[in-house]
């Protein structure tokens, strides 16, 4: 075969081999509806990743793949932790698998990238996991909703209250893994910690992946406060949970922690060490409340765990996505339509066993539990509440239009009103 | 505490670990000249290994030992069965184990997840000693003594033994050797495995308290290149203070400089090669 | 015989080839399109250090990079025009390579290897952490694009039109006297020092100009992607970058668009089968290095019995 030929025949075999792609694309109304769902399945956050897949599907599994009288038809896309390939997956699954929204995501940063590439073309999107503050509050995108989702500072301004009020601390220092989700959790504890009176002794920044946190445990040992607030996700934080014991700070000084940080997909392959952790959260899957009860079961049927936050965010957004598919009769095609739809849901069978709605802003209101790790019988740990507060906003108990002026939460900004 | 020797103390211990590791890396270097990208891939893939190990027979002393074997293992099957094929050609070497460490890691991926895992340790090994005032992990302070154990048999093994004397003379001069008559090919195969049982010695050590995951093999493995680079090619000596000097760079620039993370190991291994490429002790190849 | 006029007669076909792409491909496999021409020019830039010099790289994803950074952060941050951006991006990445030129010639084979890395990676470090102008983790984004240029199948036509340029720019380069002087070094440095060429002062050249057409693929990179990130810069990138050299064939400069379609074809098919990219990525570089070390391009050449390959020198 000479060059030409050779070229040739590469040339029709490359071709054909495009074809079928080429042929697949086409919307048409009475068709499946396409999600398409981007995780992290490789890479550092690969855990949450899987779990965020494996909450989506259970809604999906368990109640048929149907909606608003439509087949749903799921495309997972891996994001490998990464914020160059979750873009060019999510212009994958738009422009070659034709998807008719997006949901998913678990790093901010990947989160960010996606919503700026939907900006650009109006593609729903919807965000459980990625809870970036300004996405609801000073830069909103009119079709990037946070449906069963939350914002960074939402979370912790709880435990910040209790911490005072019921604990006694008065003195903290906070660790942290040096990106926006981690300066948006202090900020927010911080901010109503020292509104209250206490202080913010030292805060300390380091990068994500770090797997010696002996320098900072040496420095907390020696500011000695009353507590410590630690935001930590995935590896970071079973690191730190286990060097903490090992270094004999666990039962000297208490340890609070974000909602990531003794989250169950942390907890579960640790041991006593992470007994006693405090954190907030809406969702914890030690609560004793029958719906909740219920869902955990069926979750740990499935997939041989206990639910952790990713898998029940993920379970939750499919609940309020289904519900919205059905308000405007599967026509997903009018956008318009379809995001007012999921604006408007009132999620009334959500696993936290209250209705879940969205505030002005787009962000969901919750009753928020402090939880601590306890030990169940079966030798196992988990979160259980120990106390609510209930419908807290993104916003606490600031008005939106004043709390929007202050700057959004960064290293340098942390909200910490001098004495 | 005193907080400057809890600092020490800090990048003492970890500067064990690091030994452990580097040192395989920097005899199969020193040896064979192949630079084996893969061996953050065998660190933790030895450290999945001493997890199985310790989870079904409950022995962390069996999940070490057995992590060290099960990797010497995986090191012959790689060298046998894929370096043999580039034999003499440095670069492919290279990139073969590169493509190797893209792999293994994403195999690792496969049969355990994405999950943070620690391997076990045995209950006289957790928790802190206290001594008066101060408390400092036991088992760091355990990594401590298997480095220098480690650095102790290793030293004798190259100082002391036959075998040693023919792997210091094929570091200098491979060729010489063959023709002494020497069945090199023998010492490098029990180079390469031994480099990568101190692999998998090392994730089963690192392992109970850097934990394993999915991106634990690129950051040992960028670790152990800074301490070859900077301690020299096929040194023991410089494979020690190698890693004392990075760990410790590591340690004190997080405190110090956290801006500055990787700029302090890589900052200097770049000036190094740049300027004096056989690092401290190393020897022209 | 490879003669000029049969030369451009196939150039030319190529050329019109790859204009019909938007047509025939439109929409999402047009934007692939794109992506595998600047990564072409990318792998091209790496092979005129690998094959032409004969010193591997594995930094020229950070030199990529940085164009990409400079142009979104002058369009984004700075307001500036995208055009003006370019320049600076080109001009950004082009000293990046002067500065590890300058540090990297005098080592070479795996040293030169190992310190490229390790340049590469203090420039992630850099745009890792320094936040407030690379925006750290979050990196990046905006529209970069002159309006002109929204759309796919012009910003194709653009990226074609740019790649032609930097293309036929390097085959110039390469086949020019001081090219013919950096395949004789890649030979025999030695023999080429004896006969008075000053070596380092060669490949410090063909280190910037590789550098120089990185910092293209670079700028138009941003152009496509509207968004920057640490993990554009990453070693990662590099990898990539190197195997689509390799696997389109080291030294034939043309293997990089072999190699860039190749691998971006492959990983778009791949990825929707399956996660498992990294693996098949991994052992493509492992069954490369065994079996085909010189590449598609390579073992056509062999084949076709064209131009005896010269022996691989012990280093390679």
């Amino acid at each position: 075969m000479d060059r030409r030929t050779f070229i040739k025949n590469a040339g029709v075999a490359a071709i054909a081999s495009t074809g079928p792609w080429y042929l697949k694309s086409g919307l048409t109304q009475s068709g499946p509806i396409r999600i398409g769902l981007l995780a992290p399945l490789t890479g550092v956050v690969a855990s949450g990743g899987r779990e965020i897949v494996e909450g989506f599907n259970l809604y999906w599994d368990r109640n048929g793949k149907k909606a608003g009288g439509r087949e749903v038809q799921i495309i997972v896309e891996d994001d490998a932790s990464n914020p160059d390939t979750a873009l060019q997956k999510a212009r994958r699954l738009v422009e070659q698998s034709k998807a008719h929204f997006l949901i998913g995501n678990l790093l901010a940063n990947t989160g960010l990238a996606v919503a700026e590439y939907v900006k650009g073309n109006g593609v729903p999107y919807f965000i459980p996991v990625i809870a970036a503050d300004d996405l609801t509050q000073r830069k909103r995108i009119p079709n990037v909703i946070r449906v069963a989702g939350y914002t960074a500072s939402q979370m912790p301004r709880p435990l910040a209250d209790y911490s005072f009020k019921k604990k006694g601390y008065r003195k903290i220092v906070t660790i942290s893994q040096d990106y926006t989700f981690g300066h948006e959790q202090c900020g927010g504890f911080s901010q109503v910690f020292t509104e209250l009176g206490g202080t913010i002794v030292a805060q300390h920044w380091h990068p994500l992946n770090t797997q010696d946190f002996s320098p900072y445990l040496a420095q907390i040992q020696g500011a000695n406060p009353d507590a410590v607030f630690a935001m930590e996700t995935g590896a970071d934080a079973t690191r730190l949970i286990q060097q903490w014991a090992n270094f004999g700070l666990k039962g000297k000084i208490p340890l609070l922690g974000a909602q990531n940080t003794s989250d169950q997909s942390v907890i579960r392959t640790l041991g006593a060490e992470a007994e006693g952790i405090l954190s907030s959260a809406h969702f914890a899957e030690g609560t004793d409340n029958p719906v909740t009860r219920k869902f955990v079961a069926e979750y740990e049927r499935a997939y041989s765990k206990l639910p952790s936050l990713y898998g029940f965010s993920h379970y939750s957004g499919a609940l309020w996505l289904a519900q919205a598919l059905e308000a405007v009769k599967g026509n997903v095609e009018d956008r318009a339509k379809f995001l007012d739809a999921v604006r408007k849901t009132e999620l009334t069978n959500s696993p936290l066993g209250a209705t879940v709605k969205l505030d002005a802003y787009g962000n969901p209101v919750y009753d928020i539990s402090i939880r601590e790790v306890q030990k169940r019988p079966d030798g196992r740990f988990w979160n259980v509440p120990v106390a609510s507060y209930p419908q807290v906003s993104q916003f606490w108990t600031y008005k939106p239009e004043e709390y929007l002026k202050q700057p959004p939460y960064s290293r340098t900004f942390q909200g910490i009103k001098k004495a | 505490m005193n907080m400057t020797l809890f600092q020490i103390l800090n990048g003492l211990t970890f500067a064990a670990l690091l030994f452990v590791v580097a040192s395989g890396f920097t005899l199969i270097f020193g040896l064979m000249r192949i630079v084996n990208l893969a061996h953050g891939a065998l660190y933790l893939l030895g450290g999945y290994f001493a997890l199985a190990v310790a989870t079904k027979t409950g022995s962390f002393t069996l999940a070490v030992l057995g992590a060290a074997a099960g990797i010497a293992v995986v090191g012959f099957i790689i060298d046998r069965a894929l370096l043999v094929f580039v034999k003499g050609f440095d670069l492919r070497q290279v990139l073969l184990t590169l493509g190797l460490a893209l792999a293994m890691n994403d195999l690792a991926l496969v049969i355990w997840g994405g999950d943070t895992f620690s391997v076990p340790t045995p209950e006289w090994l957790r928790g802190p000693l206290r001594y008066g005032e101060m408390a400092y992990p036991k088992y760091r302070l355990f990594v401590l003594a298997v480095g220098i154990a480690v650095f102790a048999g290793l030293w004798l093994l190259l100082n002391r033994t036959r075998l040693g004397a023919l792997i210091r003379a094929g570091v200098d001069d491979a060729e010489i050797v063959d023709a002494m008559g020497v069945d090199i090919k023998r010492v490098f195969v029990f180079t390469f495995m031994l480099g990568a049982a101190l692999a998998g010695l090392g994730g089963a050590l690192g392992g109970a308290f850097l934990s394993l995951y999915p991106t634990a093999d690129s950051e040992i493995l960028v670790f152990s290149l800074a301490v070859v680079i900077i301690g020299g090619r096929g040194s023991l000596a410089g494979a020690a203070i190698g890693s004392l000097l990075v760990a410790m760079l590591a340690n004190f620039g997080q405190v110090w400089f956290p801006e500055l993370a990787y700029f302090v190991i890589f900052g200097p291994m770049a000036l190094l090669l740049a300027f004096r490429p056989l690092g401290l002790f190393g020897k022209a190849a | 015989m490879m003669t000029p006029a049969r030369r451009f007669a196939y150039s030319l076909a190529g050329l019109v080839a790859l204009a019909a792409v938007p047509t025939l491909f439109p929409g999402y496999h047009t934007s692939l399109a794109t992506e595998m021409l600047i990564f072409a020019v990318l792998a091209m830039s790496i092979d005129i250090l690998a094959g032409y010099a004969g010193r591997t790289p594995l930094c020229h994803g950070a030199i990529f990079g940085v164009a990409t950074y400079v142009v979104l952060y002058y369009v984004t941050v700075e307001q500036g025009n995208p055009w003006v951006a370019v320049g600076l991006g080109i001009l950004a990445a082009t000293l990046t390579a002067v500065v590890f030129a300058l540090l990297a010639i005098r080592t070479s084979g795996v040293y030169f290897l190992l310190l490229t890395l390790a340049l590469g990676m203090v420039v992630w470090g850099v745009c890792n952490r320094w936040t407030s102008v690379t925006g750290g983790e979050n990196g990046l984004r905006g529209t970069v694009r002159p309006e002109w240029l929204a759309d796919q199948a012009d910003l194709y036509y653009f990226v074609l039109a740019a790649t032609s340029a930097a293309a036929l720019g390097m085959w110039r380069f390469v086949n020019s006297p001081f090219g013919l002087t950096l395949r004789g070094i890649r030979e025999s440095e030695p023999r080429m020092r004896t006969l008075g060429y000053n070596v380092p002062l060669h490949l410090f050249i063909g280190f910037v100009v590789s550098g120089f057409f990185a910092g293209v693929a670079g700028a138009l990179y941003a152009f496509f992607n509207s968004f920057v990130s640490p993990s554009t810069v990453a070693l990662a990138q590099s990898v990539e970058g190197l195997l689509m050299a390799i696997v389109g064939g080291v030294g034939t400069l043309f293997g990089g668009l072999v190699g860039a379609f190749l691998i971006i074809a492959l990983e778009n098919v791949v990825s929707s089968w399956t996660e498992r990219w990294s693996m098949v990525l991994g052992l493509m570089f492992v069954f490369t290095m065994i079996f085909a070390p010189e590449g598609v391009l390579g073992k056509v050449r062999a084949v076709l019995g064209r131009r005896a390959r010269p022996i691989p020198p012990r280093n390679s």
